[in-house]
């Protein structure tokens, strides 16, 4: 259990959130010219890290607003949180 | 040479006080190299271990555990052991690991204490009744033992449950695998370790791999906090931890790790002779022999290695708990813990060859890998020794996520993800 930082409605529980997983996976641009190899890569594939992870979370009970966040996975401390859209900060 | 474990030797032993039992295990030391490393002393990973040794004949191998053995998930679940899965695949990986449960505690000559007190899944809503319906004919068509029981037959079966029909969700009904059951998660992993160490296998407790050693498209060994040993196969089993040493070998897999809670109670009395679950409401619970209730949660969705999950988890959990056994509502909770579990997209786990040689992999087990520990590891072994899958093991390759040929298991895993 940890506390998140909304960029839009400041410091809630975790438990408002709903984690949407890996950030920047990229959604391919040409899907009708892709193998399936590279769908596999796309729809399964996961860095699934042990440290610093870049990642989406949504203020499901909130403001309902998609944002990132970088957080340590191994002790669940989040190091920076950034809007959709913006670049993510340098490790 | 291991002394056999039986009632005279319980006696025998008790003339010195217990002070001078064999060692189960031994403290080897490493050597150079090795036939076979298997990373991850598990139950699934000792399991794979013994049946090298036994089955394939490959005595010169190891298992290297960084904390350990039977320290991780294997001693965090909930010990629940069932094969009432949905597709022809899972019907057939976890019925074999169950029919290896039957026999398991003569053939390792270590009372596993395994159970079969039967497990009972309920429906809480016109869906669940047609699903586990489903589930039911399908189980029985694989040869797995199943019955539909109505909310009386529940009744009658656990008269602790609440049956009214004027709660949130009320019992329409549920399934029953008598067959099912628990087993002693700790004496799996110690019977299977001195089972393989019996046979020469090295068993090497606190010892963290920490690279995978490649010479091009194939594995050359581990360098680990002890060293570097070379081997030319690798079978990896490290649970929530299987995406970490998949990246030393530059390896990516469809996993991710999430917390998953238990719980245990205050010891009592024995007042359900059962095993519980419910997967609508996510409420599982059955008694262990000390008397506690042994209560599983769910999932955080989240990625973390913390080995910590989230309050309101568990607050949900023994919310579904109360509403369904009134009779536990002034009971305390003892112990609260949480393990790190590899979750598939498909709720199948993997025990696949990958695109490197030598390199093998066990994971993806999720939150239900306890119940396939027998059978994971002979299926590992098989897969390992003959660098080919058994047929029972053979839909549940890396390659699926390709294909597409997935065997989608989100009905039949207890834990919704």
């Amino acid at each position: 259990m940890f506390l998140i930082t909304c960029p839009f409605c400041g410091e809630r529980e975790q438990s408002e959130f709903k984690a949407g997983g890996e950030a920047h996976i990229e959604r391919p641009k040409q899907p009708t010219e892709l193998s399936d190899g590279e769908w596999a890569e796309y729809l399964f594939m996961r860095k699934n890290i042990k440290g610093i992870q870049f990642e989406r979370w949504n203020h499901a009970h909130g403001c309902r607003k998609w944002f990132n966040i970088v957080r340590d996975t191994s002790n669940d401390k989040i190091k920076a949180v950034y809007k959709m859209g913006e670049k993510p900060p340098v490790k | 040479m291991k002394n056999k474990y039986s009632i005279f030797s319980l006696v025998k032993n008790a003339f010195s006080y217990h002070e001078n039992w064999q060692k189960a295990w031994k403290d080897p030391t490493i050597k150079k190299e090795y036939d076979a490393v298997i990373i991850g002393g598990g139950g699934h990973g000792l399991a794979t271990a013994y049946y090298l040794a036994k089955k394939h004949n490959m005595k010169n191998i190891a298992v290297v555990e960084k904390g350990w053995i039977g320290g991780g998930n294997t001693g965090r679940n909930t010990t629940i052991i069932r094969s009432n899965y949905l597709w022809d695949a899972s019907a057939g990986l976890y019925d074999h690991a169950l029919k290896l449960w039957e026999g398991l505690s003569q053939e390792i000559n270590y009372n596993v204490m395994f159970s079969q007190r039967g497990v009972m899944n309920l429906a809480h809503n016109l869906q669940d009744v047609r699903d586990l319906k489903r589930r039911t004919h399908a189980n029985r068509l694989n040869g797995i033992d199943a019955v539909y029981l109505s909310t009386e037959e529940v009744k009658k079966f656990c008269p602790i449950i609440n049956t009214s029909q004027d709660i949130r969700y009320p019992v329409l009904g549920g399934t029953l695998q008598r067959r099912a059951g628990t087993a002693r998660h700790d004496a799996v992993a110690w019977g299977y370790a001195r089972g393989a160490d019996e046979m020469g296998v090295d068993i090497i407790q606190n010892c963290e791999v920490k690279g995978i050693k490649r010479n091009g498209d194939e594995v050359e060994g581990i360098e680990t906090t002890k060293g570097f040993i070379k081997t030319k196969k690798i079978g990896v089993v490290a649970a929530g931890h299987s995406s970490v040493l998949a990246n030393m070998a530059g390896l990516k897999l469809p996993l991710e790790s999430k917390p998953l809670q238990a719980l245990v109670s205050e010891p009592v009395k024995p007042i359900i002779d059962t095993v519980v679950m419910s997967n609508a409401v996510h409420a599982y619970v059955s008694q262990s022999d000390k008397g506690e209730l042994v209560i599983g949660a769910g999932t955080d969705d989240y990625i973390s290695y913390s080995q910590k999950g989230s309050h309101d988890i568990v607050e949900g959990t023994l919310n579904a708990i109360l509403e369904l056994y009134p009779i536990f509502s002034r009971m305390r909770m003892l112990r609260q813990w949480g393990g790190i579990v590899d979750i598939c997209p498909d709720a199948s786990p993997i025990i696949s060859k990958t695109t490197i040689k030598g390199l093998y992999f066990n994971c993806g087990w999720g939150t239900g890998g306890f119940k396939a520990t027998p059978g994971s590891g002979d299926l590992f072994a098989h897969t390992i020794a003959n660098n080919e899958p058994h047929k029972l093991n053979a839909a549940f390759n890396l390659n699926r996520f390709i294909s597409g040929d997935l065997v989608d298991e989100h009905g039949a895993a207890a834990v919704a993800h």
